[in-house]
């Protein structure tokens, strides 16, 4: 039995739902949530380099070379708001966010 | 089973575990734990897919330093587990329903859709043949050609979110005496000292009058 595409891509698959049921349980942990984003993005990566690999194209690669940089960026920027958040409420709580609501 | 599958199960198996871990752990600092074992698997299995340097890439930007960055930052907040996780199997049912939906609905499609493709017909394959192919040159050469656009563009988003970062997280303190240096050069003499003409000498006033004292304003201000 030898590994094919479809191993690769349903692996990506699993690890996707997997964190979109992270999102659904851990709806009110900010930190969480940031966590189970960054599981996603590695899913999606999953699927570039495997489709990367079976179709014998690096410009998959290139792009998640792309993808890695901005969800780096995304989580520094994420993990700041986060820290100036708890600074303001002194919570993580995302119920609590609702200042913005008029 | 050769033993490249045998591999893959083994770490995908591990990928999973750790990355329902990551979900449920009660304790966020395990959460974060269990996310770098998830990248550490993911890097394996990009490394079984002959992508080496993503893989090193991955454990060194995400091992290495995202995820330091969620530890710091979750060591650093103290958080109130118990309110947080109030309602967690609540919704359970409908996430758990629809996780297993779309995995199912991808494994289906993708397990039946690509079978054909089975053998990486690639140039990856052929240069692996000659014993000559290196994964970084490659990618090197692609990134420096074709794609030195889209690197400055990411240079230029990872410099935002240095600064997007700092500035966010940066507050004065109220209690430190620090000193502008740039205020202190465009300092003017005038605008420490000021020159007030005094008689020498003054009549003696009424004592009735309280008079206002005359203040030395010849004195620095700050």
């Amino acid at each position: 039995m030898t590994l094919t595409l479809g191993h690769f891509l349903s692996l990506g698959a699993m690890l996707f739902a997997l964190s979109v049921i992270g999102i659904f349980l851990n709806r009110k942990n900010l930190i969480i949530l940031l966590m189970a984003i960054e599981l996603m993005l590695l899913a999606v990566n999953m699927n570039f380099v495997a489709f990367s690999y079976y179709l014998g194209d690096m410009h998959g690669q290139i792009f998640v070379f792309f993808i890695l940089t901005v969800a780096a960026a995304e989580s520094a920027i994420g993990l700041a708001i986060l820290v100036q958040l708890f600074r303001n409420k002194s919570s993580i709580n995302v119920d609590e966010l609702n200042t913005l609501k008029g | 089973m050769d033993v490249k599958a045998g591999l893959f199960y083994v770490f995908s198996a591990l990928l999973l575990f750790a990355a329902f871990r990551v979900i449920t752990a009660r304790n966020p600092v395990h959460a974060a734990l269990y996310l770098v074992l998830a990248f550490f698997q993911a890097a394996m299995i990009w490394m079984l897919l002959k992508a080496e340097f993503l893989a090193i890439a991955l454990v060194l930007v995400y091992v290495g330093a995202v995820m330091v960055l969620f530890l710091f930052v979750v060591m650093m907040l103290d958080i109130n587990i118990d309110s947080v996780r109030q309602g967690f199997w609540r919704h359970f049912p409908l996430a758990g329903a629809i996780g297993a939906l779309i995995a199912l609905e991808m494994a289906a499609v993708l397990m039946g859709g690509f079978r054909p493709v089975g053998e990486p017909k690639s140039s990856v394959a052929a240069g692996e043949i000659a014993g000559q192919f290196s994964n970084t040159r490659e990618l090197g050469k692609l990134l420096y050609s074709e794609y030195v656009f889209p690197v400055q563009i990411a240079a230029v988003i990872l410099l935002v979110a240095i600064i997007a970062a700092i500035a966010l997280t940066l507050r004065g303190r109220k209690d430190s005496k620090h000193i502008g240096a740039s205020e202190q050069i465009r300092v003017k003499s005038q605008d420490r000292l000021t020159l007030v003409k005094l008689p020498a000498t003054q009549p003696a006033q009424p004592i009735v009058e309280a008079a206002p004292a005359v203040t030395a304003e010849g004195e620095k201000k700050a």
